[in-house]
């Protein structure tokens, strides 16, 4: 593996997606890690027009990737109502975001979080570089 | 960067390879054949061109293609092995060649008997009791199995069973056609030893109790390892009510020494064009040829081929058939080139096809281990995967070294398959290679390690000596270009081709 970035104040899933609490706002994207893993993003799919519809469980598929070696599934780390989608991904232009900025214009959605005690289930950054270390994949 | 020129911006208008003579019979008005509305309005724009333009056009593009017969092609789970000559030979006998497939089976008794042998040497080699030779590939084959097993459920009023288990490192058709026949596919994690974890399987089992259809598996699997706990596998599957599914990619490593029958599946498919040496060919016509356990006959597509004692004959589908998989026997010349292989390498040889296939893996793994990581360090069967992690530290990752490996006149690995090991480097030599040609690849790679070390830059700007440069694979995936247009394309003939 090679160095990636895993910042200190986000929340981590054992799937790779990150967690940034914004008051009751989780904002969710995937780590460094993982878009280096994926290679560059050619595709990308999500609640484009369930804003304010689409309930999530934690675990529950919100979208898919594409990347240039393979697709995988994308996974809610927490529970609740879509808040936001990040519009500007629409256009594959853009998608190159998720691989340069992957914790900031990379972020894909926000969920107004039903149980925001399932943040203590998920890794700090400690944890998480850990888990890279160890699990590896 | 060069260009190559279409067929369509050859030629000139009017200009033919060959010309037809006037028609001597009447001509029925076209639209009382094909209904007025699907009649294009006016002509397809194809091309028009001389038998020498059409002869060097498609000559060129053959030479600067890369094949089994121009070069070495260790395309790991794809068995590139080398196509004889002498099955061209037996599929261009004009008895098979020109026989057209709806004659009377009086006038075909070659032909049929040729398809229900094959169906039995299948059948033997696979360890089942009948096969169909219907699907058209792989693929094909897969949603051919699953339907069988689906209509199985289904007769038994276990119809509700709704989910199929794939491990974590099978080939992405597996949950395609998984989906296709209308099935919830569920993972199964892959062990330390890289195979199924069994403890996985139990849990996955207790989870889903009354609702597994079928485990789709592979052995040996997509990282070249022989599950050893296959046995104890289809006891418990098939103690939750399950059929066990295996996919045939990897067939080239078993035969003669193990039967999938025999390890406990039900049903098999075969890439004939990977184990039986029938062309992979640009899409063209493949074999997937299906094969079933003794209870799920009733199910198989038909007709089968027949026979009573010197007669041939097709036996047709009973009431609970799947029905029709395609038109007449399937693709008869790929079935023709299949049966050639078989027959000319015998049982014995078919043995020593496979035994060389795994010593030739086997043999480029240990010479190749001390530069290369190797995640799932065990004997390989007919293919073996190392990951590229150490080089990727070092500066060129699998792409780059699959790029080097153009310069030298060689095809790249499989790469970043199976998704469970990081960097993946899939190599899969085929039987058919000398040693000079193993130990040629086993310098290059060697080379192409040191060079990741000393100056990577190389490796991620290559391939340097080909036609064609590094692609930008992101801009073809975003935006692909698929079609190319005159640029005085007629409006109406454009709205009726799309």
């Amino acid at each position: 593996m090679s160095q990636t970035d895993q910042p200190e104040n986000l929340k981590y899933a054992e799937t790779h997606e990150w967690v940034r609490v914004e008051g009751d706002e989780a904002f969710i994207g995937i780590s460094d890690y993982a878009q280096d893993e994926l290679g560059e993003v050619v595709f990308l799919e999500l609640p484009w027009n369930e804003v304010g519809t689409a309930q999530f469980k934690a675990g529950d598929r919100f979208g898919e990737i594409e990347s240039v070696k393979a697709t995988s599934e994308l996974f809610a780390p927490v529970s609740g109502t879509l808040a936001r989608v990040h519009e500007t991904l629409k256009d594959l232009d853009k998608l190159e975001a998720i691989n340069k900025d992957p914790y900031g214009q990379g972020w894909m959605l926000a969920i107004r979080m039903s149980d925001p005690a399932e943040l203590d289930k998920l890794m700090d950054a400690a944890a998480y570089t850990k888990f890279l270390e160890t699990a590896g994949h | 960067m060069s260009t190559e020129t279409l067929i369509f911006e050859k030629g000139g208008p009017g200009r033919r390879a060959a010309t037809l003579p006037t028609l001597d019979v009447p001509a029925p008005p076209l639209d009382t054949l094909i209904p007025a509305d699907l009649l294009r309005a006016e002509p397809a724009p194809l091309p028009e061109v001389s038998e020498i333009e059409v002869v060097r056009h498609y000559t060129h593009l053959s030479q600067r293609n890369f094949g089994v017969d121009t070069g070495f092609y260790p395309l790991g789970s794809c068995t590139m092995k080398y196509n004889p000559k002498l099955n061209e030979d037996m599929a261009a006998l004009p008895g098979f060649a020109r026989l057209h497939p709806q004659e009377d089976a009086s006038l075909t008794q070659g032909a049929i008997r040729l398809l229900y042998e094959l169906e039995g040497y299948l059948a033997e080699i696979s360890g089942m009791r009948r096969v169909t030779l219907q699907p058209a590939a792989g693929a094909h084959g897969e949603i051919t199995g699953l339907m069988i097993i689906k209509a199985h459920h289904e007769h038994q009023g276990e119809g509700h069973r709704d989910v199929v288990l794939i491990p974590d490192g099978a080939h992405g058709t597996n949950p395609a056609s998984a989906t296709l026949a209308g099935y919830t596919t569920v993972e199964l994690k892959s062990d330390a030893h890289g195979g199924v974890d069994v403890a996985h399987l139990e849990r996955v089992l207790a989870d889903h109790q009354g609702r597994i259809a079928a485990l789709m598996m592979t052995n040996p699997n997509t990282l070249g390892l022989f599950d050893e706990n296959i046995v104890e596998i289809a006891r418990r599957v098939h103690a939750a009510g399950g059929q066990l599914y295996y996919d045939g990619a990897n067939a080239n490593a078993i035969m003669g020494i193990t039967r999938p029958g025999d390890m406990g599946f039900d049903v098999v498919h075969f890439n004939l064009h990977k184990t039986c040496s029938t062309p992979h060919g640009g899409g063209g016509p493949g074999a997937g040829p299906v094969g079933v356990a003794e209870h799920l006959i009733p199910f198989l597509p038909g007709p089968l081929p027949g026979r009573e004692g010197d007669d041939y004959f097709w036996e047709d589908a009973g009431p609970l058939s799947i029905g029709r998989m395609r038109a007449n026997c399937g693709n008869f010349l790929v079935l023709v080139r299949a049966y050639t292989y078989i027959r000319f390498n015998g049982p014995d040889g078919l043995r020593h096809v496979s035994a060389s296939a795994v010593l030739n893996a086997n043999y480029i793994m240990r010479a190749l281990r001390d530069e290369y990581d190797l995640p799932y360090d065990r004997a390989c069967m007919h293919e073996f995967v190392f990951s590229a992690n150490r080089q990727k530290r070092q500066g060129a990752s699998a792409l780059d070294i699959a790029k080097r490996l153009l310069d030298f006149g060689m095809h790249p690995p499989t790469i970043y398959f199976p998704l469970i090991v990081p960097e993946a480097l899939m190599i899969e030599p085929t039987e058919t290679e000398t040693k000079e040609t193993l130990d040629e690849f086993i310098a290059i790679m060697r080379q192409i390690a040191r060079e990741a070390r000393e100056q990577p830059e190389l490796l991620r700007e290559a391939p340097h000596i080909t036609v064609v440069g590094r692609l930008d694979q992101t801009l073809a995936a975003r935006k692909p270009d698929l079609r190319w247009q005159p640029e005085t394309a007629p409006a109406a003939t454009a709205a009726v081709a799309t």
